[in-house]
C-alpha cells in the first residue's frame, strides 16, 4: 500500500478516512486533526497556562508531543496511584512519563496520592468495595482539578480519544444517564465554583492512531493494561464498538459527532453545574452538596484504611 | 512464525499464513484493535510475513490507564 500523499511505502491505514499514510504524512494528519479540533471548539490559546493530565500511556504522551509540535507550552501532571507495588504498573508508567518529559525538557509535576492524601487506589478499592476504576476516576478528577486550580492553570487538557468518548457516550446511552450525557462535551467551561476549563483535543483521533503515532515517533509508552481494569464495562463497550467499526468504518465517529453536532444541546437541561454546584464544606472544591465525594473517601480511608 | 501477544504477555506459534490479514484472521483478532509490529516497524494488513518472522500484536484498547 502507498501513501495517498507521496506514494511512498505506507505505515498506516485509516479506514474511516479512506486514507493510507506514510510516517511523515501520518504525523501531518495527526497534527491537523488536533489543530482542527482545538480551533473548531475554541479549546485554548497558546498564551494560556495549560496543564495536561499525563498517565504514561499512548494518548497523553502522543498529545503532549503533538501540542508541543504545534507550538503550545504545556506542563504535565502525573498522579502516582500506587497500583502494582514498587516495580509495578504505576511505577513503570511514571518512569515512562518522566523519561518523556526529561528528553524534551518539559515540566512534569508528580502528585503522589499516598503522600498527599493518605491512600492508594488498591487500598481505596478494597476499603470501599467499589470497582477500582470508580475510585480511580473520582480521585483523578479531583486531584487534576485541584492541581490545575491551585497552581493557576487556565485549561486542563485531557487525552480522551475518539474511542474513549464514543464508548462513554454508548455506556451512558445504554443506561440513559441524562446528566452524564449532558455533560459529555469537547469543552467543559470553567465555573465560578473553581472547576477549571477542561478540553479534549484528541476527540477526532482513534486510539489505534495514538498508539501508532507513539510507535512511529519512537515514544516509549505504557503498553501493559492496568492490572485493576478487569471487569471494566468501558472496555467491553469498546470491543463491541470495534466489532461494528470493522464492518462499517466510520461508525464510531458518526455516533460521537452526530451526537455532538445534532443531539447534545437537547441534553443541556440535565447539565446545569453552574446553578447546582456549591463549595465542599471540607476542601472548598466544587461539589453538588455538603462534603465532596473525594473528601468523604479520604475520611473513610483515614478512619478505616 | 512467532507471534507475541500482550496483556498478559505470551507467545504463540502460527503456521501457514502469508499476510498480516491472514495471521489476524487465524487468531480471530479484529485489525482495528491492534498494531502489528515487526522489528520496530508497523505492518499493514497486506504486508507479507514468513515463517522466520517474529511479530508483535500490540493491543490498542485501553480502559483505565489514561486520565
Amino acid at each position: 500500500m502507498k501513501c495517498r500523499v507521496c506514494r511512498e511505502r505506507a505505515s498506516i491505514e485509516i479506514r474511516r478516512h479512506h486514507a493510507v499514510f506514510c510516517k511523515e504524512h501520518f504525523f501531518d494528519h495527526m497534527r491537523r486533526q488536533v489543530e482542527r479540533t482545538i480551533h473548531d471548539y475554541r479549546m485554548m490559546a497558546p498564551d494560556q497556562r495549560l496543564l495536561l493530565g499525563v498517565s504514561g500511556g499512548k494518548d497523553s504522551l502522543a498529545l503532549w508531543d503533538i501540542l508541543t509540535d504545534l507550538g503550545y507550552e504545556v506542563d504535565g501532571v502525573y498522579i502516582e496511584l500506587g497500583i502494582g507495588g514498587e516495580k509495578g504498573y504505576s511505577s513503570s508508567s511514571r518512569l515512562l512519563a518522566e523519561q518523556f518529559a526529561k528528553n524534551r525538557q518539559l515540566d512534569l509535576q508528580v502528585v503522589d496520592l499516598a503522600d498527599e492524601y493518605g491512600f492508594t487506589i488498591p487500598e481505596a478499592a478494597k476499603e470501599t468495595r467499589r470497582v477500582a476504576c470508580s475510585v480511580c476516576g473520582l480521585s483523578k478528577r479531583y486531584v487534576l482539578n485541584r492541581i490545575a486550580h491551585d497552581r493557576g492553570y487556565d485549561v486542563l487538557v485531557m487525552g480522551h480519544n475518539l474511542d474513549d468518548e464514543a464508548a462513554t457516550l454508548m455506556g451512558n446511552t445504554l443506561t440513559w444517564n441524562m446528566e452524564y450525557i449532558g455533560r459529555q462535551r469537547p469543552v467543559l467551561p470553567a465555573t465560578s465554583r473553581g472547576l477549571v476549563r477542561k478540553v479534549k483535543p484528541l476527540l477526532r483521533i482513534a486510539e489505534r492512531e495514538t498508539a501508532a503515532y507513539c510507535v512511529l515517533k519512537g515514544i516509549d509508552y505504557e503498553v501493559d493494561e492496568c492490572p485493576l481494569v478487569g471487569g471494566n464495562t468501558g472496555i467491553r463497550i469498546k470491543e463491541w464498538l470495534n466489532q461494528m467499526e470493522a464492518k462499517r468504518p466510520g461508525m464510531k465517529q458518526q455516533f460521537l459527532f452526530g451526537f455532538l453536532d445534532r443531539a447534545s444541546d437537547q441534553f443541556a437541561d440535565a447539565h446545569q453545574e453552574e446553578v447546582e454546584l456549591t463549595d465542599c464544606t471540607s476542601c472548598g472544591q466544587a461539589t453538588t452538596s455538603g462534603e465532596c465525594a473525594f473528601c468523604r473517601l479520604q475520611v473513610r480511608m483515614s478512619d478505616g484504611g | 512464525m512467532k507471534v507475541i501477544l500482550r496483556n498478559p504477555r505470551r507467545e504463540v506459534e502460527v503456521a501457514g499464513q502469508s499476510t498480516v490479514s491472514e495471521v489476524l484472521r487465524a487468531l480471530d483478532v479484529i485489525p482495528e484493535t491492534v498494531l502489528v509490529i515487526r522489528d520496530g516497524e508497523l505492518l499493514m494488513k497486506t504486508d507479507a510475513v514468513d515463517e522466520n518472522d517474529t511479530i508483535e500484536l500490540r493491543p490498542v484498547i485501553s480502559g483505565g490507564g489514561h486520565l
